[in-house]
């Protein structure tokens, strides 16, 4: 929705107060009109005037300066456009000194008016939006946008708040797609770095030489390719956080590297001489399981520890199953919104299915599934039909207890069988779906006589 | 008195034009058009610094003299009309009122050192005119530059504007009508189609 701005037209002169008044809601716009400066300081108490045009010499009481620098104390966003004839254009331009956006001599060209108050408009609509934009963003990363009652996610969301100004190095733990950076992010947003840079680095995305230069910015000629000198992702995250993604990917020297800034906040751009001090807190995240990566010998114990200050699980979805109708709810208000597309419910037996699946990809798995199945279903409300291709993926992906006292060669044909059942009897397809070739199927087939 | 649209000559205006104009505010708004007084010249609205006379003073004139039958009250005025704010203005109304005024000083060609061409000015002042009432039904600028209700601040934009309100405008202008229990423009729909054509 467009915002209404309303205008206040301040003049002592009721022809000049009058017409401009009428020339502007002619344009549209919402205008009120003041006959004094004391008059235009009441009614910007009372309402917020996005323009307000000010007759720079008005007699007796307050001047259009004063009136100005009144309405500035508070209005301080408030564009100001001094009227003014020829006159008194120095005096105008002392005007803009004190703070007037604009000014017009008057009588202007008639095209002046409309287009000084479009351009202000579109200014403060930017400027609208921008906010608008910012309280966006805020709210989604903020903690409690992270949607969950389960209580570990609860203790968790409480860990946050308490640690969020903290410069604490944190370790995020947890399956792919339970949202680490999210946590991460909510960690920097409830924080006083809020204002400051959040930057994301994925570890696992690139080779080490790349991945050094990206932390840690090269010097001019540091490489081949180095033609200019280029900051790192640790300089660019000054005052803030930076977010490591998949630390457990890194190489030994990296390591080292990453140890001695987390230490000493001091390191080397790649190439560079000279030593740089950098405030950032460092995030970092990973799914696989540090700790034994310690024990392997892979990863430095002594980093280990220097990131682990506050370790945070992330429980993955099927630990936390009673989220899954809220998630579900949230994703379709928000996909709803960005597809265009109204489906405002799901069936009872739909939502079963989703409970009860084993969700190995997490909470980015089950927005995945809900966009996929708001795209493809033909009513407004989702059933169990929709999630139908859950079904096929749902099986092979759910989780495998090992079932007492099952012989292999049991196990075996069990496997075999249901693949061909899901086949409908294409051994082609069963063959590629178990990883062997076709002959070695139906050498099986034929060993545990199985019907096809 | 009639109920209708009122309009009157303020100063030396030709019959032709009135009478021309008479017809066109008949046919777009569906208003009876009522022939009304001629004024004198506007001696007491004429700034002798500007050389020009305040079309809010003889708008506030008019509005105390408009004939109580008259749904609108249109003047027509050969005198070039200005607000304070600005060099001039080809017309004023009352937003959502009753009153307006339409000037022609600076509609005709010799206006701008051209050949005299009083087709080019009558078909200017219709746009006008249009505009004016438009606006005390309540419409105000549009931005869409072919409407009839779109802004013109240089004769040029008066020139390519059309002759028409476009549909958004016109749809307010009708139930505006309706209200009043008076159909517009007969057989608008086809000329809101060509409107729509020649915008393409």
């Amino acid at each position: 929705m467009k915002m209404q701005w309303e205008i206040l037209v301040v003049d002592d002169e009721e022809v000049m107060r009058e017409s401009l008044v009428a020339w502007l809601r002619e344009d549209g716009y919402g205008v009120d009109s003041a006959a004094s400066g004391r008059e235009a300081i009441e009614k910007a108490r009372e309402k917020d005037y996005a323009i307000y045009f000010v007759d720079l010499k008005m007699p007796g009481g307050i001047d259009g300066i004063e009136t100005m620098m009144e309405v500035k104390k508070i209005r301080p966003d408030a564009s100001i456009i001094i009227i003014t004839a020829y006159a008194t254009v120095d005096t105008a331009i002392s005007a803009m000194k004190e703070g007037a956006q604009e000014y017009i001599v008057k009588p202007c060209n008639p095209k002046e008016i409309s287009i000084l108050v479009e351009r202000i408009i579109k200014v403060k609509n930017l400027q609208l939006e921008n906010t608008i934009l910012r309280q966006k963003l805020t709210k989604q990363y903020s903690f409690r946008d992270i949607i969950s009652k389960n209580p570990k996610m609860q203790e968790i969301f409480e860990l946050v708040q308490e640690i969020s100004s903290l410069r604490s190095t944190v370790l995020v733990q947890g399956e792919s797609g339970t949202g680490k950076e999210l946590i991460a992010r909510a960690i920097h947003f409830s924080g006083d770095r809020a204002s400051k840079p959040f930057i994301s680095v994925s570890c696992a995305a690139l080779a080490e030489t790349l991945l050094e230069s990206e932390l840690f910015g090269h010097e001019k000629g540091a490489f081949t390719g180095a033609v200019a000198q280029k900051k790192g992702k640790f300089e660019l995250a000054e005052g803030g956080t930076i977010f490591l993604d998949e630390i457990g990917d890194i190489s030994a020297k990296l390591q080292m590297d990453l140890l001695r800034v987390i230490q000493e906040r001091t390191f080397y751009r790649v190439g560079g001489t000279e030593e740089l001090t950098v405030d950032v807190r460092v995030i970092a995240a990973t799914h696989r399981d540090l700790a034994d990566a310690v024990a392997a010998g892979t990863f430095r114990d002594d980093l280990y520890y220097r990131l682990n200050v506050i370790n945070i699980q992330i429980p993955p979805l099927r630990e936390r199953r009673e989220d899954i109708p809220l998630l579900v709810r949230s994703f379709m208000d928000r996909l709803s919104h960005e597809l265009g597309k109204e489906v405002g419910d799901i069936t009872a037996a739909g939502l079963k299915m989703l409970i009860d699946y084993g969700w190995p990809g997490n909470v980015r798995e089950l927005e995945n599934v809900i966009e996929r199945a708001m795209v493809t279903c033909k009513t407004t409300v989702l059933t169990d039909e929709d999630f139908g291709f859950l079904e096929q993926n749902g099986s092979r992906k759910q989780s495998w207890n090992v079932p007492d006292n099952l012989p292999l060669r049991d196990v075996e044909k069990q496997v075999i069988v249901a693949t061909i059942k899901r086949t409908g009897g294409n051994i082609k397809e069963a063959a590629c779906l178990l990883g062997i070739d076709r002959s070695t199927l139906y050498d099986k087939i034929k060993k545990y006589e199985i019907e096809r | 008195m009639n109920r209708g649209i009122y309009i009157s000559p303020v100063g030396m205006v030709g019959d032709e034009t009135i009478t021309v104009m008479a017809r066109f505010v008949s046919e777009m708004f569906g208003f009876e058009v009522v022939r009304h007084t001629s004024f004198p010249e506007p001696d007491f609205a004429y700034d002798a610094r500007r050389g020009q006379f305040s079309s809010t003073l003889i708008l506030k004139n008019l509005a105390k003299v408009c004939p109580s039958g008259a749904v609108k009250f249109l003047a027509v005025t050969e005198a070039d009309i200005f607000i304070p704010m600005v060099t001039f203005v080809f017309g004023q109304a009352q937003l959502s009122g009753k009153v307006a005024l339409v000037s022609l000083a600076r509609l005709s060609q010799e206006y701008y050192g051209l050949a005299e061409n009083s087709d080019i000015k009558i078909r200017r002042a219709r746009k006008e005119v249009a505009h004016e009432l438009g606006h005390t039904f309540g419409l105000v600028h549009c931005r869409d530059r072919s409407c009839i209700m779109s802004l013109s601040t240089e004769i040029l934009q008066v020139d390519v504007k059309s002759e028409d309100f476009c549909p958004g405008c016109w749809a307010m202008l009708s139930e505006e009508l309706a209200a009043q229990k008076v159909v517009g423009r007969k057989g608008h729909l086809e000329t809101q189609k060509k409107f729509v054509e020649a915008r393409r």
